[in-house]
C-alpha cells in the first residue's frame, strides 16, 4: 500500500482567485470587448423631456453622416413578434407590469428614455451622428418627487391580487400598539435615490448568427434569464438564443433585469444584419439600468422602561416607474429581528415619471435597516441603555414572524466579536464625550440580515485527457469569486488539487442555474458542484471497474485521483490510468441537479451581520470620516476566507457611500438628474475607506445545504449606513434621519 | 463630439495668431476640463490649438518672485522645492485639487481657466446663461447647494472651481499674458470676473490672449499658512467651500500681516481684504479669527440649498486660521 497524504482541505482556505490573473492583466474579455467580424457600434439617443409624446424626429442629418448604417426609432423599428420581456429572476416575480419596450410608440415615460439608436461603423461616428438627431415633443406635466406624491401611494398590485404576497400589510398583535407604549418613539427616515455604478458600464454585443439564431455577449447576472427574456421577445426557442457573460465587472443588482438598451441593440443588429455593440455612457447608467429607489419611512416603536420592545410599526413608500411596479423587502427585517409582541408593517409604492428601479445590493433590507437600526439607537438613548445591551434584551431565539426555529443564528457571537474589535467599551453613552482636537469621536452599530436563499442548480462534470476535471454551469460571477469558490468545493470533493480543476461559467448553454443575486449562488451552485463531483467519482469508479475489479467493491469516497491515475485508497496495485478510462465508450461526463429539500418548511434561514463604526466629525466643518469599521457575519461555512472577506469589505465601503455621500438628485422642474457623473455623484475613494476589519463566526448551517453556507453579499452592506449614522449621533448629538450625512446637515 | 481641426504650433506667436484670427478656435493644454466639455457638447471649438510644445513649463526662482510657466504641471509645481519653501500655501492648494492623475496632466494656466462645474452648465438640455446666453440660469431656482453666496447676479450663480486660484489671489500673484496686441500683466484678482450681465465671459482675457506665466511675489507667508478645503469626501471632490489663510506673526504671536481668500463662494476666487485688515495687529487667537470671519461674511446671501455656506464659511475661516497659526 502506498497511502497518499490526504490533500490539503481547500474549503475555508484563503485561495487566490482563479481568474485574478486574467482580470488584472486585461486578458479577461468583458461584454464590450468582443471584436466580432463585421462589428458595428451603436449609440442611444435619449429623450430630453420627462413626459409627453414625440411629435417629430428628424434623423436625416444623422442618416447622412459618415459611416452611419441605420437610425432606428419608433418610426421604423421592426416589432419583435413575441410578448414583452419579464423580470429576469423567475424565483422573485416582484416586478409587475412590463419593462420598457423600446421604440414601440411615441410615448415618453421618463427623461433620457431611449428614443432612437444610431448604428455606424465606428463608435465615434455613431456618437457624432446621435448628436444630430433632433426631436420635437408635446410635453405633459410630470411628477418626479416622491415627497409630493406620497399621498397617492398605493399597495402594490401583486399584493392586492394575492393575500399571501409579502408586500401585503403585516400584523402581529395589536395594530400600531406603539402609540400607547410606555416609552415611545416616532420618527421619519429618508434614503435618496442611489445608483449602482459598477466599474464596468452596461454593455451588450448582439449577433444574429442566423435569422432565427441569436448570440448575446451581455452584461447580465443571469445568462439563463436573459436568454429566456429575449427568446420570448423574438418568439424563438430558448436553445436558439445563447447568452455569454464570462466576466462581469461588478453589477450590484443592475444586471438583474432586461433593460431597454439590450432590446435596442438586438433590434439594431436585426436591422443592419451585422453584430452590434452598445455600451452605455456613465450618464446613461443613471437612467437606463435601475437604481435604489428613493424611499420614505416612518418608524414607531415603544418599549418598557427596562428595555423590552413592546411594539413596532414600520411604514414605507418607495418610488417606482409608471410602467412597472418594482417592490423590495424594505420591511422584512423589522418583522423578524427583534422580540416584539406587536408589529405592524405597511409597504406602499408611488409611481413617478422616472425609469424603473431595481434591486441594489442589500436591496430593500438595506433601506429598511437604516430606519430600524437608527430607531433602535434612538430608543436605546430614550431608555438610557447601551445600544448593544438594548439589542441583546430583545434578541430572538426563534423567528417571531414565522414562529419557526432558526436553522442557525450566531448573531450574539457576532456582537461579541465586533464589540471586542471596535473597542465598544471605550464608547461613552453621552454624545460628544470623546474628542481629538477639533474632531468629535463617536461609535455606532447596525445589524443586518438577509434570507439564506437556495435555488435549484445543475453542474456538469467530466474528466479531460490532460487530467483536468472540467466543471460547467450557467451561473455568472459578478465579482464575488464564484469560480474560485466552486473550484475549492470541487477540489475537496474530488480530493484533487485546485489547479486540476477548471470551473467554467457565464454561458447559457452550460447546465442551468439561477441568476446571481440575493446572496444565493454558493448556497445553490455549491451543492450542485459537490454532487456533480461525487457523481463523477462514482462514474469513474464504475468505468475503472472494467479494468480492475477492486473498484467494483470500493466505496466512491475511497476512490483517489492522483497523477493521472485512479486508485482505491492510493493503493498502487489498483491503479487505472485516466487514458484507459477515457477510452471507454460513453465518456466520463455527468450532469447533476441539486435542489433544496423541505428544510425551509421547518426552519427559518437567515444570514446575520453586525457592523460597528468609529467616526470622526469635525466640529467646525461638519466633515465626517469613518476611522474604523468592523463587520462581523454569521454566514454559515466560509468557503474562501479571502474572497468572502473581500465581499464584506466591498459591502462596508458601499455602506460608507450610502451613509455619507451617494445621492442622485433630480431637478423636479425638468425631471432630469443634475448629478450625472462621478464629479457630482460621489462614491467613496480610498481616503474615505478605513481598513475594514472582518470577522466570521464560520459555523456551518446544517439545513441550508450540505456545505453549511448561508450567503454573504447582502449582509455585507445591510446595517452599515445606520451604524455610521448612529456613530455620528454618538459623536455630535445630532440625529440625521435623511441620508446622506453631508457637512451641510451637521454644521 | 464635433469634428475639429487640431494644430500644434511650436512658436508662441503662431499659437496666438491661430486663436486670435479664428473665433471658433481655442487653446488646449492638459485638456482635463476642455475635453470633458467637448464630449458633453458644452464647448464645440472648431479648432484646437495645442500649446504643449511651447516652452512654458519652467519654474524660475527669481529674486523677489517665483515665475511659474503656464504649462508647468500642477503636480510639478506642488512638488517644486522653491515653491514649497517660498509659497507653501500654493503647494497646499494645488495638492487639495483633483486627483494625482489629473494633477499630472493639468497645467497652471489651464487650472485658472477651468470652467465652472455647475450641473446646469454641463447639461446642454438645461438653461444656462453661461453656456447659452439668454436661456436663463437653471441653478437660480434649481438645485443650488454648490453655488455662490457672493458676487452673483440674477444671470448666473455659478462658482469658480479652482483651488490653486484661491491661493494665488491671496498671494497677490500676477498673470503674464501675451496676445495679438503684445504682452501685459494682469493682477490675479482681476483675471476672473463676476458674472454680471455677461456670465459667458469667465475672465478679462481678450480673444487670442495666452497666459504665459504666473508671478508669485515673495512675502512673509512661508510658515503660517493653511488651505482648508471642505468637501463631501476625503479626496477627489470639488470644494463645498475652501479657505486659503496665511499669517505673519511676530514673536508675541501678534499678527503682522494676513492673507485670506475663499473658494466655492463666488464666480471668482474671493479675496477677503477687509477681514485681512481686521486681523492686523491682533493676537493670533480664536477670538480674533472669529471677528475676522464675521467681517468676511458681510454681504453674503444664500439660495434655497446653500444656506449652510453662511455658517460653513466663517467656521472654515476660523479653522484655516487656527491651523495656520499653529503650524510650528
Amino acid at each position: 500500500m502506498n497511502e497518499q497524504p490526504k490533500p490539503k482541505k481547500q474549503i475555508g482556505a484563503p485561495m487566490n482567485r482563479v481568474d485574478g490573473h486574467q482580470k488584472v492583466t486585461g486578458a479577461a474579455t468583458y461584454s464590450a470587448e468582443y471584436q466580432l467580424p463585421n462589428i458595428t457600434y451603436a449609440v442611444l439617443v435619449g429623450s430630453t423631456v420627462t413626459k409627453g409624446r414625440l411629435t417629430g424626429l428628424d434623423t436625416k442629418a444623422a442618416e447622412r453622416a459618415p459611416g452611419v448604417l441605420a437610425v432606428i426609432s419608433h418610426l421604423n423599428a421592426p416589432k419583435p413578434p413575441g410578448p414583452k420581456p419579464e423580470g429576469k429572476d423567475p424565483s422573485q416575480p416582484q416586478t409587475q407590469g412590463n419593462p420598457l419596450q423600446v421604440f414601440n410608440d411615441d410615448k415618453i415615460r421618463f427623461n433620457d428614455q431611449p428614443i432612437a439608436i444610431v448604428v455606424a461603423d465606428s463608435w465615434e461616428r455613431a456618437r457624432y451622428a446621435a448628436g444630430l438627431v433632433k426631436a420635437q415633443y408635446a410635453k405633459e406635466a410630470h411628477q418626479t418627487n416622491l415627497e409630493e406624491n406620497k399621498s397617492n401611494a398605493f399597495l402594490p398590485t401583486a399584493a392586492k391580487k394575492n393575500p399571501k404576497n409579502p408586500m401585503n400589510d403585516y400584523q402581529r398583535g395589536q395594530v400600531d400598539a406603539y402609540k400607547t407604549g410606555a416609552v415611545k418613539l416616532e420618527a421619519e427616515y429618508v434614503i435618496p435615490t442611489e445608483v449602482h455604478h459598477p466599474m464596468e458600464l452596461q454593455a451588450i454585443t448582439a449577433h444574429w448568427e442566423a435569422p432565427d439564431r441569436l448570440t448575446l455577449y451581455d452584461k447580465t447576472q443571469g445568462t439563463m434569464a436573459t436568454r429566456r427574456d429575449f427568446a420570448k421577445q423574438w418568439g424563438l426557442p430558448e436553445e436558439n438564443v445563447k447568452v455569454i457573460a464570462t466576466y462581469v465587472g461588478g453589477a450590484f443588482g443592475n444586471a438583474l433585469h432586461s433593460w431597454p438598451h439590450e432590446s435596442a441593440a438586438i433590434l439594431a443588429a436585426k436591422v443592419v444584419n451585422r453584430p452590434v455593440k452598445l455600451m452605455l455612457t456613465r450618464e446613461q447608467m443613471f437612467t437606463m439600468v435601475g437604481y435604489r429607489p428613493y424611499t420614505w419611512q416612518k418608524l414607531g416603536m415603544s418599549a418598557t422602561p427596562d428595555g423590552k420592545i413592546t411594539a413596532i410599526t414600520h411604514e414605507s413608500v418607495g418610488q417606482t416607474s409608471t410602467y412597472e411596479e418594482f417592490t423590495e423587502s424594505t420591511l422584512a427585517q423589522t418583522r423578524m429581528m427583534y422580540q416584539s409582541p406587536n408589529v405592524t408593517t405597511r409597504y406602499r409604492l408611488a409611481a413617478l415619471d422616472i425609469s424603473s428601479p431595481i434591486w441594489m445590493r442589500g436591496p430593500g433590507e438595506a433601506t429598511g435597516a437604516f430606519a430600524l437600526e437608527s430607531a433602535m439607537d434612538e430608543m436605546a438613548y430614550l431608555l438610557n441603555i447601551d445600544p448593544l445591551e438594548f439589542r441583546l434584551r430583545n434578541y430572538t431565539e426563534q423567528d417571531p414572524e414565522k414562529n419557526k426555529p432558526w436553522s442557525t443564528k450566531f448573531l450574539k457571537e457576532c456582537y461579541q466579536l465586533g464589540a471586542d474589535r471596535i473597542g465598544w467599551s471605550k464608547r461613552q453613552l453621552k454624545p460628544g464625550s470623546l474628542r481629538d482636537g477639533d474632531w468629535l469621536i463617536g461609535y455606532g452599530m447596525g445589524v443586518g440580515t438577509f434570507g439564506a436563499h437556495r435555488g435549484a442548480a445543475t453542474v456538469g462534470a467530466q474528466l479531460l485527457a490532460n487530467g483536468t476535471v472540467l466543471l460547467q454551469c450557467a451561473t455568472t460571477d459578478i465579482g464575488p469569486g464564484t469560480g474560485t469558490a466552486m473550484t475549492q468545493i470541487a477540489a475537496d470533493t474530488l480530493g484533487i488539487s485546485p489547479d486540476k480543476i477548471r470551473f467554467e461559467l457565464g454561458n447559457s448553454s452550460f447546465p442551468k442555474a439561477g441568476t446571481q443575486g440575493g446572496s444565493s449562488t454558493v448556497n445553490s451552485v455549491g451543492p450542485a458542484t459537490q454532487e456533480a463531483c461525487l457523481a463523477l467519482k462514482d462514474k469513474l469508479r464504475t468505468l475503472a471497474g472494467a479494468n480492475n475489479p477492486a473498484f467494483a467493491s470500493a466505496r466512491k469516497e475511497d476512490v483517489t485521483m492522483q497523477d493521472g491515475y485512479l486508485t482505491v485508497g492510493g493503493n498502487k496495485d489498483t491503479r487505472v490510468s485516466y487514458a484507459d478510462l477515457l477510452k471507454q465508450a460513453g465518456g466520463t461526463a455527468v450532469m447533476v441537479e441539486a435542489k433544496p429539500g423541505g428544510e425551509g418548511q421547518k426552519y427559518s434561514m437567515y444570514s446575520f451581520s453586525v457592523h460597528f463604526a468609529e467616526v470622526r466629525v469635525h466640529q467646525l466643518t461638519g466633515e465626517v470620516r469613518v476611522s474604523k469599521l468592523v463587520s462581523c457575519a454569521d454566514a454559515g461555512t466560509i468557503v474562501n476566507e479571502k474572497t468572502a472577506g473581500n465581499q464584506m469589505k466591498g459591502g462596508a465601503v458601499g455602506g460608507i457611500g450610502m451613509a455619507l455621500m451617494e445621492h442622485a438628485r433630480i431637478d423636479d422642474r425638468f425631471g432630469r438628474y443634475v448629478t450625472k457623473d462621478f464629479a457630482d455623484y460621489h462614491v467613496p475613494v480610498h481616503a474615505d475607506s478605513p481598513a475594514v476589519e472582518v470577522a466570521f463566526v464560520n459555523q456551518p448551517d446544517p439545513y441550508v445545504n450540505a456545505l453549511g453556507t448561508k450567503g454573504i453579499g447582502e449582509i455585507a452592506i445591510i446595517g452599515v449606513a445606520p451604524a455610521i449614522a448612529n456613530a455620528v449621533f454618538n459623536a455630535t448629538g445630532k440625529r440625521i434621519r435623511e441620508l446622506p450625512i453631508t457637512p451641510d446637515k451637521l454644521i | 463630439m464635433n469634428q475639429f481641426q487640431y494644430v500644434r504650433p511650436t512658436k508662441q506667436q503662431a499659437a496666438i495668431d491661430a486663436v486670435a484670427k479664428d473665433a471658433t478656435a481655442t487653446f488646449i493644454a492638459g485638456g482635463t476640463n476642455l475635453v470633458d466639455l467637448m464630449k458633453r457638447g458644452v464647448m464645440t471649438p472648431q479648432k484646437l490649438v495645442d500649446i504643449n510644445r511651447l516652452p512654458l513649463t519652467r519654474i524660475d526662482a527669481d529674486p523677489g518672485k517665483l515665475r511659474i510657466g503656464a504649462l508647468a504641471l500642477n503636480s510639478t509645481v506642488a512638488d517644486d522645492k522653491q515653491v514649497r519653501a517660498r509659497q507653501p500655501l500654493l503647494a497646499l492648494a494645488l495638492n487639495a485639487g483633483a486627483s494625482a492623475q489629473l494633477r499630472n496632466m493639468a497645467t497652471v494656466g489651464g487650472n485658472m481657466l477651468q470652467r465652472t462645474r455647475c450641473s446646469y452648465f454641463y447639461d446642454t438640455t438645461m438653461p444656462c446663461n453661461k453656456r447659452e446666453p439668454g436661456t436663463g440660469c437653471g441653478a437660480l431656482e434649481g438645485i443650488n447647494r454648490m453655488h455662490a453666496i457672493f458676487g452673483f447676479s440674477d444671470k448666473c450663480i455659478a462658482v469658480h472651481p479652482s483651488d490653486m486660484s484661491v491661493a494665488l489671489v491671496a498671494l497677490d500673484a500676477t498673470v503674464q499674458v501675451s496676445g495679438p496686441k503684445g504682452n501685459r500683466s494682469i493682477p490675479f484678482a482681476e483675471l476672473h470676473r463676476l458674472p454680471g450681465d455677461m456670465p459667458q465671459k469667465d475672465t478679462t482675457l481678450e480673444p487670442g490672449e495666452l497666459i504665459t506665466a504666473v508671478d508669485v511675489p515673495d512675502g512673509p507667508f512661508t510658515k503660517h499658512v493653511h488651505y482648508q478645503k471642505v468637501r463631501e469626501r476625503a479626496s477627489y471632490a470639488f470644494a463645498l467651500l475652501s479657505v486659503a489663510a496665511a499669517l505673519d506673526l511676530d514673536s508675541n504671536n501678534n499678527i503682522k500681516a494676513a492673507r485670506l481668500a475663499m473658494g466655492g463662494v463666488a464666480h471668482k476666487p474671493w479675496r477677503l481684504t477687509a477681514a485681512e485688515q481686521a486681523l492686523v495687529g491682533k493676537p493670533a487667537t480664536e477670538e480674533s479669527f472669529r471677528q475676522a470671519a464675521a467681517i468676511a461674511m458681510q454681504g453674503a446671501k444664500a439660495f434655497k440649498h446653500n444656506a449652510y455656506k453662511l455658517k460653513l464659511g466663517p467656521n472654515t475661516i476660523i479653522q484655516a486660521l487656527k491651523t495656520a497659526a499653529s503650524v510650528a
